[in-house]
């Protein structure tokens, strides 16, 4: 009697995660979503400690206490822009999570029951999946804060792909030769080792899809727990989260114009760089200065602003804001053009501009503001340089040929605002900042905006 | 349970989960993605069975280090979640500047 009040409950936990998620998808309605999701795992939890087959206390305590301390501490503190790599650090711990929970659970019943082939080859891809998500993240993680620049080296694909195989061996065993689990723990260690040589290779602009895949495994991993444990919340809620990342992953990909493969398996492509780039930028490239900015945008009637990963490390969304808001003020239109992997992950741009109360209406989308470059006078793009290469769009030998870019060189005047003239991540050269309507402010992304503000004052 | 009605349960909530998911704005996509990462989180059920079991000591330690870290992520994922989407919020937004506006698109 009690199991089916318990799966009852499991019940409401899923329909409050169900339209939880269908809140989070509208701006209006999303800070409901997110507590009716809140709401759904509290009522999980407690639920769960019902049950009938948890006697001591002890532990869970702890856990909760020390889990709950260490999340609190780290959602409070962490700042906007450090965004990406807290949502990476977090995904690990849900892989990780699943990984042990798979472990204790197939012991347990190992023990108890015996073992049957559903069992153990639900744990193999519980502890498999956990594993590279666990590792996976925590590489992300170290890559997003900076602290790991290694890239791997030549033949790490076919290590992987090494990795790959001895995974599915192991697999194979832990079914076939059952009860003994030091399958499952080399199995663990396998899929450690593979989460780390697969993201190692992936850095920079790749970084969305990355973490978009990471969001989506940690959700199977949940999936496949569920499997262990015969729990049909876990593997509604985990494949509820398994889609939604995947779907984030085919957006990210399309906005790339590359394929999910050749994002994980393919070095990240790279032009020649070197000897073309003289030729491209000689004697064309024109530099600026704040104050010239100021009369340029002072005499607009529309400014539109591109902000790429740039914006993020000058954290100069606050200086964007004023800078806005001064425009405004003189009657000037201002909107907001954002590609879809601006920044380290989906959404990046966003959520910096929102939280310098920036007006979500005021940011459009690709598709929407490309149309309206050729009615806008003056585009200032900071911090952004792929996404705005017009390479993609003449040159097919490019590596980014075919990648949606942000047409910020049809409006009449664009500045850039950048440190130097270095490549992007694509490592090429772009001829957006030769071109005839194309002013270079030289500095950085802050400190720039700030002094175009500044100088706008005093026009 | 049995397996084809789990594995039912699974295709079902995939489906469900894109059909949820697919008509998401762009501005949304961190805290969506942040928000779900917190609901992966629900493999905390399974890591209170396992440390409260009392089966042996080592399936404890495993259910006791699982518990902390599936906690962090649900704690931290929906708090961090919070966080963003109130940023988001129509309330927090300046009515001066937004009058200034001169596209329609309206606000």
């Amino acid at each position: 009697m009690t199991n089916d009040w318990a799966a009852l409950g499991y019940l409401v936990a899923a329909i409050l995660f169900i339209l939880g998620l269908k809140r989070l998808s509208r701006p209006r309605t999303a800070v409901r979503g997110n507590q009716y999701g809140a709401a759904g795992m509290l009522v999980a939890v407690l639920v769960t400690l019902t049950d009938n087959s948890i006697i001591g206390f002890g532990w869970i305590i702890g856990g909760v206490i020390l889990g709950a301390a260490v999340g609190v501490l780290l959602a409070v503190r962490v700042q906007m822009t450090a965004m990406p790599e807290l949502v990476a650090l977090f995904n690990g711990f849900g892989g990780g999570a699943s990984v042990l929970v798979a472990a204790a659970s197939y012991t347990q019943a190992v023990d108890l029951f015996g073992d049957t082939a559903r069992l153990s080859s639900s744990a193999a891809l519980a502890s498999l999946i956990g594993a590279v998500t666990f590792t996976g993240s925590l590489v992300a993680f170290a890559k997003l804060r900076e602290a790991l620049r290694w890239s791997g080296f030549k033949g790490i694909t076919v290590l992987s792909g090494l990795g790959a195989v001895a995974a599915v061996v192991l697999g194979v065993l832990m079914v076939v030769d059952a009860q003994n689990a030091l399958w499952l723990w080399l199995l663990v260690g396998v899929g450690a080792v593979l989460g780390l040589l697969v993201v190692v290779p992936i850095g920079g602009a790749d970084m969305p899809v990355v973490i978009a895949l990471l969001n989506s495994l940690s959700g199977m991993a949940a999936v496949a727990a569920g499997f262990v444990l015969d729990n049909s919340l876990l593997i509604i809620a985990g494949s509820l989260v398994g889609a939604s990342g995947l779907i984030l992953t085919q957006i990210m990909c399309v906005a790339m114009n590359r394929t999910l493969l050749a994002v994980m398996f393919s070095p990240a492509p790279t032009g020649a760089g070197g000897d073309d780039v003289d030729d491209i930028y000689a004697g064309k490239v024109r530099s600026t200065s704040a104050d010239d900015v100021a009369m340029l945008l002072e005499s607009s009637e529309r400014v539109a602003i591109v902000p790429g990963y740039g914006l993020a490390v000058a954290q100069a969304q606050h200086a964007v804001r004023d800078l806005m808001r001064r425009l405004q003020d003189r009657g000037v239109e201002v909107v907001f053009g954002i590609h879809p992997v601006a920044g380290r992950m989906p959404g990046h741009m966003n959520v910096l501009l929102a939280e310098a109360e920036v007006s979500y209406e005021r940011l459009v989308e690709m598709d929407d503001i490309n149309p309206t470059f050729e009615q806008t006078d003056v585009t200032i793009v900071i911090g952004a340089n792929d996404v705005v290469n017009p390479v993609a769009r003449t040159d097919p030998s490019s590596p980014i040929a075919g990648m949606p870019i942000l047409d910020v060189d049809k409006s009449d005047v664009v500045v850039v605002i950048k440190r130097s003239l270095s490549p992007g991540f694509a490592k090429i050269a772009n001829p957006l900042f030769a071109a005839d309507n194309a002013l270079m402010l030289f500095g950085d992304g802050r400190e720039a905006v700030v002094e175009i503000t500044k100088s706008l004052q005093s026009l | 349970m049995e397996l084809l009605i789990a594995v039912t349960l699974l295709v079902l909530a995939v489906f469900l989960g894109v059909e949820l998911i697919t008509k998401v704005p762009p501005t949304l996509h961190t805290p969506l993605m942040s928000g779900s990462n917190a609901i992966s989180g629900i493999t905390i059920v399974g890591a209170l069975l396992a440390a409260g079991a009392d089966h042996s000591t080592f399936t404890a330690v495993l259910g006791f280090v699982a518990v902390t870290m599936a906690m962090i992520n649900v704690v931290g994922g929906f708090l961090v979640t919070h966080r963003m989407l109130h940023m988001f919020g129509p309330k927090r937004r300046r009515a001066p500047a937004d009058q200034a506006d001169t596209d329609g698109d309206g606000s």
